[in-house]
């Protein structure tokens, strides 16, 4: 198998607090990865290390065949050239137009004649199904269409690679069905390589090749999705986070439910408090 | 006396914390200035970014500073008229209130204005840039967040402070010789050609054009940095957009009276 990235033993903290522990990562080119945990476990950190906006604290990350912690600025660049990310909240300049900010990159690092511009702009925003919005501020857009939008701006430049951070974050099921269909459709015409970070399990299992969860820093599951049910059976980790099943609800009883109700203000004590008391 | 001591390590403790994080501040600083001085340059490859920015910066503020300059310039004409007729010297009003404002409160009241109405507007800007993930955005698309938003806004303040301080004296001169000429009576030419003997070309207009392009220095570098060096929330928008108000009126008076020493110092 090709691979695009690899994580070789990457540890990243942020102070004290060790985000990413010994990680290690293939991801092979031509697919779909989804890099999947709850939140706060460094998933983002993962997408800013491919990036090369943080640098590991030990360990390699290869981005084909470039070592980002030691590569240079003008190496840095040319490799962000040819990577497009998608933001959790899309990012957009919020003073520019939807077109403008498919221009956005086109006109940073090309020539091309302003005609030529509009065409691939008229391209981006049709591939997206957002033509019509191309005059809009994105102060005007829906946040389903503003993602689209630094979907279309994200792929302005043609990259070999994508990053998706949270894509599915806070969209309505139509919107929702449209990203995954766009994102599968888009890396399957245009042979990318996308990484995507999720914690939305049957969203991102829907369209992934390969899995990666990761919790506490360290990664506790992978392969396909299929791969990752039959993992599921021996890991109660994985098992409650694939079933989305939440802390010590399993066999709570209704009296430790009331008091918690009591607890929060919002009930009458199943036990006198006299009586709580003198237990205590 | 256990709580004294606690009191007093409290108080240590917390001396200690203002200290390393005044010279971690500065030191984010100092560096920042570093990188924005490597960018200053190549900003020009893109012009048009600068033109935008003296317009956003410059003549967006013109209205604040006309009227300002104006109710400045009327004040001198009329606590200069009052002092000066008791010397018998109205004559000296036009020289008066053109020198008052052309070395001193041109540049620093245009200053102090600039860092109210343009400072806190780059900050709060590129603190919501940082914020929204605008300057990641240009990060990840191999653009400079430095060379494309901020240099040019630090041009920006530089070319607008002193063009805004001059209009500042000129309209306040014009004040001076409404309330002066028009309407307290002074004659007009004595009101001009006391200017035009006194006011030397060099000595005053120079050095106060130096003093405003110090200010614009200032307050362009301290506005774009705290913007850049703000907490992505709103609460450090907030305090960021205080802080570039609050450390540039502050800086502007302390660099005006050392620059007032240096150019007029005996």
């Amino acid at each position: 198998m090709d691979s695009y990235i690899q994580f070789e033993r990457v540890s990243f903290s942020h102070g004290r607090r060790v985000i990413l522990d010994q990680v290690d990562l293939v991801i092979p080119r031509g697919k779909i990865t989804a890099i999947m945990g709850p939140s706060g476990t460094g998933k983002t950190t993962l997408l800013r290390l491919i990036g090369g906006q943080i640098r590991a604290r030990s360990g390699r990350v290869m981005v084909n065949g470039l070592d980002m912690g030691r590569a240079s600025r003008s190496e840095l660049l040319a490799m962000r050239r040819r990577l497009g990310m998608l933001f959790q909240n899309g990012a957009l300049f919020t003073d520019l137009t939807a077109g403008e900010n498919v221009a956005f990159p086109l006109r940073e690092h090309s020539r091309l004649p302003e005609d030529i511009i509009q065409r691939i702009i008229a391209l981006k925003l049709q591939a997206v199904g957002l033509l019509s919005a191309a005059d809009q501020m994105p102060a005007a857009l829906s946040g389903g269409m503003s993602r689209r939008v630094a979907l279309a701006r994200a792929l302005a430049l043609d990259p070999e690679l994508m990053l998706y951070d949270e894509p599915f974050t806070g969209q309505d099921p139509i919107n929702l069905g449209v990203l995954l269909r766009l994102i599968a459709s888009l890396n399957k015409a245009l042979g990318l390589t996308s990484v995507l970070v999720s914690h939305d399990v049957t969203e991102a299992l829907s369209i992934a090749d390969q899995v990666f969860v990761i919790n506490e820093g360290r990664v506790v599951g992978s392969g396909s999705p299929e791969d990752l049910l039959v993992q599921k059976a021996q890991s109660p980790f994985l098992q409650q986070f694939l079933d989305g099943v939440p802390d010590a609800v399993t066999g709570q009883s209704e009296t430790e439910a009331r008091n918690l109700a009591v607890a929060l203000g919002l009930g009458v004590p199943t036990v006198p408090m006299a009586e709580q008391e003198s237990v205590q | 006396m256990s709580g004294w001591i606690n009191s007093l390590l409290a108080f240590l403790a917390l001396l200690g914390r203002w200290m390393l994080e005044s010279t971690q501040h500065t030191g984010r600083m100092i560096l920042f200035t570093g990188a924005v001085f490597l960018r200053l340059f190549p900003a020009w490859t893109r012009p048009r970014l600068i033109i935008q920015e003296v317009y956003a910066i410059g003549v967006l503020s013109l209205v604040i500073i006309v009227i300002s300059g104006g109710f400045v310039g009327l004040v001198l004409g009329l606590q200069g008229y009052n002092i000066l007729s008791k010397f018998n010297a109205t004559e000296s009003l036009g020289v008066m209130v053109s020198l008052s404002l052309v070395r001193e409160l041109g540049p620093v009241v245009t200053a102090l204005l600039f860092a109210g109405r343009a400072g806190s507007a780059m900050t709060a800007e590129i603190a919501l840039m940082k914020t929204t993930e605008q300057l990641s955005a240009m990060e990840m698309m191999a653009v400079d967040p430095l060379r494309r938003v901020v240099a040019p806004r630090f041009w920006g303040a530089l070319f607008a402070m002193p063009l805004l301080a001059a209009l500042f004296s000129l309209v306040g001169i014009l004040g001076g010789y409404l309330i002066g000429v028009v309407v307290l009576g002074v004659d007009p030419a004595s009101y001009w050609g006391q200017i035009q003997q006194q006011m030397s070309p060099v000595d005053d207009v120079l050095n106060g054009v130096i003093k405003s392009l110090a200010f614009g220095f200032v307050i362009g570098l301290i506005a774009v940095f705290e913007g850049y060096d703000a907490e992505p929330t709103s609460l450090g928008i907030s305090r960021a957009t205080t802080r570039t108000v609050v450390l540039s009126s502050l800086t502007v008076l302390g660099l005006d009276f050392i620059l007032t020493a240096w150019m007029f110092g005996t």
